[in-house]
C-alpha cells in the first residue's frame, strides 16, 4: 500500500502536469515553434533517440565526475574550515565571493584557458558550481559539534583522528547529504552551461543548441525533459545513498 | 583509606579578549577511594572546570590534581564521564553506544565479554530489552541511564558526573538517584558529582563541597553521616532538613547574599 502510494502518487502528478501543459498549448492555439506540447515530444525522441543516448551519457558522466570532484574538494575544505577557526575566517569570504560570481561568466574564461579540452572544461564548471554547499555544510557540521561529544572520547585518550572517524564524520552525514542534494542539481546546471555556452558538439546542451540553430522546437523541449529525467535519476541515487549511510537521522513516524 | 582524588591549591584563569578571567582560586578537594563527593556552588563558579581538571582535559595554572597519588598529566582511561546532555551517538544502537569507550581504551577482554558487560550494565540500570533501540527511541531518563552505562563500561576508577540529572523531571530524577545507589553497590567507583540540587547532593554523596562564587575556592565541606544506599524517606528527616539548611546558607554566602561568618552551623 505504501509502496503503491510512493510510486503511484508521483507518477500521477507527472501525468497531471503533462495534461495541464498539453491543455495550455492547445487552449491558446500556440504553434509548436512558440511552445511545444507533450504530444510533440515522442516524435522528437523517436527521431533522435540515438543522439539522446549518446549525448545523455556524455552529460551524465561529466556531471557525475564533476560532482565527485566537488565532494572530495568540498569535504576537504569543509574539514579545514570546520576544525580551524583561523582557516574558517580566512576562507569564508573567498568562498562566498567565488560562489557569487555567475558561472556563465566563467565559462568563456575556462574555455579559453583550456582550449580544446572539452571534457575537462565541462567537469571543471560542474565542479566549481557544486562544491560550495558541500564545503559549507561540512564546516558547519564540524564546527557546531557539541564539546561534550569530543570530551567523552578525549577523556579516554582518543586521538583527534579517532574522534573525527567515530563521531564528527558520522554526525555530519545528514548535513552532507542535504548539501549533496543541492549540489547534484547544481552540477547539472554547470555541465549544461558549458555545453550550451561553449558548444563543442557534445552532451545534451549541444543537442539543445543544435535544436535552436535548426528551429527544431520540439527537440529543444525534448532535451529539457531528458535533462529533468537525468536530474531526477541522480537525485534519487543520492536519496538511496542517504538511506544507507544516514538513515538513522530519519525518525520513523510514530 | 587512601585518597583517590587529591586537589590542592588549584588556581586557574581562562584567557579572554578582556584579559584573564580567574575561575578557580584555591580549590581544595580530597575524595577517599570509593567515596562520593558532590560539588555545589553558584552558577558559573567553575564547577565544570573542576571536572575537566580531574578528567585531564586541561591543566591548572597552579596547584596539583592527583589521582591515586599520581599527578594528572593528561586524559587517562581510568576516568568515566557523563554530562547533562547524554551525548549518545544517534547512528548506533544503545548497546553499541555503551560499548564505545571499549573501542578506545585498550582491553584484554574479548568482544563477547565486552558485549556481556555492556548488557549487564544496561540490565543494572533497568534498560534490559532496549539494547538494540536507537537513542532517539528512548526517553530522556532512559538516555541518561544509557549514558551512565557508557561511563562505567570500562570500569573506571573515577566517575565524573556533570549535572547528569539536571534536565530531567523531578520524578525521573529521583528514580535515577536510586539507580545510582544500586549501581554503586554493584560497580564500585569514586564519584565526583556536580549539581545544583542540594537534595540530590545529600542523597547521593557522603561529602558535599560548597564552592564560593567566581573565582571559586573551597568554601565549606559538609560530611553526610549516611553512607551507602539510602531511600528517599531520608530526605524528609530532621537531620536532612538541618543539612539542607546549612548548605542553603552556604550557597547564599557564596552568592554574596548573606555575610560570611565563621561556622554557621
Amino acid at each position: 500500500m505504501t509502496l503503491l502510494r510512493q510510486i503511484l502518487v508521483p507518477v500521477l502528478a507527472v501525468v497531471v502536469f503533462l495534461g495541464l501543459w498539453e491543455l495550455l498549448v492547445w487552449a491558446n492555439g500556440w504553434p509548436n515553434y512558440k511552445m511545444a506540447s507533450p504530444s510533440d515530444l515522442p516524435p522528437a525522441f523517436a527521431r533522435y533517440w540515438e543522439l539522446f543516448l549518446v549525448m545523455g551519457w556524455q552529460t551524465l558522466w561529466r556531471t557525475v565526475v564533476g560532482l565527485l570532484l566537488a565532494i572530495v574538494v568540498g569535504v576537504l575544505l569543509g574539514m579545514v574550515m570546520g576544525f580551524s577557526r583561523t582557516m574558517r575566517e580566512a576562507l569564508y569570504p573567498l568562498l562566498v565571493g567565488f560562489n557569487a560570481i555567475p558561472k556563465a561568466t566563467v565559462v568563456p574564461i575556462v574555455a579559453l584557458i583550456f582550449v580544446g579540452k572539452h571534457d575537462f572544461n565541462t567537469i571543471l564548471i560542474a565542479f566549481m558550481i557544486s562544491f560550495f554547499p558541500i564545503a559549507v555544510s561540512i564546516s558547519i557540521g564540524l564546527s557546531t559539534l557539541e564539546p561534550e561529544y569530543r570530551d567523552i572520547l578525549r577523556a579516554l585518550g582518543a586521538s583527534q583522528a579517532t574522534i573525527f572517524w567515530k563521531i564528527a564524520l558520522p554526525k555530519t552525514l545528514p548535513e552532507f547529504f542535504g548539501a549533496l542534494k543541492v549540489a547534484v542539481t547544481l552540477a547539472f546546471i554547470g555541465t549544461n552551461l558549458m555545453e550550451i555556452v561553449s558548444p563543442h558538439g557534445r552532451g545534451l546542451g549541444a543537442l539543445f543548441d543544435s535544436g535552436k540553430t535548426n528551429s527544431d522546437y520540439p527537440l529543444m523541449f525534448a532535451v529539457l525533459i531528458a535533462l529533468a529525467a537525468l536530474g531526477i535519476l541522480l537525485y534519487y541515487i543520492v536519496v538511496a545513498l542517504e538511506r544507507v549511510f544516514a538513515g538513522w537521522a530519519e525518525r520513523s513516524p510514530t | 583509606m587512601t585518597s583517590m582524588i587529591e586537589i590542592t591549591g588549584v588556581k586557574h584563569a581562562y584567557k579572554t579578549a578582556a584579559g584573564p578571567l580567574p575561575v578557580l582560586n584555591g580549590l581544595e578537594l580530597s575524595v577517599a577511594e570509593g567515596g562520593f563527593v558532590a560539588v555545589v556552588g553558584p552558577s558559573g563558579c567553575g564547577k565544570s572546570t573542576l571536572t575537566r581538571l580531574v578528567a585531564g582535559l586541561m591543566k591548572p595554572d597552579e596547584g596539583v590534581v592527583k589521582l591515586h597519588g599520581q599527578p594528572v598529566k593528561g586524559p587517562r582511561a581510568t576516568v568515566g564521564m557523563a554530562f547533562q546532555n547524554p551525548v549518545l551517538l544517534e547512528w548506533r544502537s544503545i548497546l553499541q553506544n555503551v560499548m564505545l569507550p571499549l573501542e578506545i581504551v585498550p582491553t584484554k577482554t574479548s568482544k563477547k565479554q565486552q558485549e556481556e558487560r555492556a548488557r549487564y550494565l544496561l540490565s543494572l540500570v533497568g534498560l534490559e530489552g532496549f539494547e538494540d533501540k536507537r537513542p532517539s527511541e528512548l526517553s530522556g531518563g532512559m538516555r541518561q541511564r544509557a549514558s551512565l552505562c557508557r561511563a562505567l563500561v570500562h570500569q573506571p576508577e573515577v566517575l565524573i558526573l556533570d549535572e547528569p540529572f539536571g534536565a530531567l523531571d523531578a520524578f525521573t530524577r529521583e528514580d535515577l538517584w536510586q539507580t545510582m545507589h544500586q549501581v554503586k553497590a554493584k560497580e564500585p567507583f569514586t564519584g565526583v558529582l556536580i549539581t545544583h540540587d542540594l537534595r540530590e547532593s545529600i542523597f547521593l554523596a557522603d561529602q558535599v563541597v560548597v564552592l564560593s562564587g567566581r573565582p571559586a575556592r573551597t568554601q565549606y565541606v559538609l560530611e553526610v553521616p549516611d553512607t551507602g544506599p539510602r531511600d528517599l524517606d531520608h530526605l524528609y528527616t530532621p537531620e536532612a532538613a538541618e543539612m539542607l539548611a546549612i548548605l542553603r546558607h552556604q550557597i547564599e554566602i557564596a552568592q554574596g547574599r548573606a555575610p560570611a561568618e565563621e561556622s554557621a552551623a
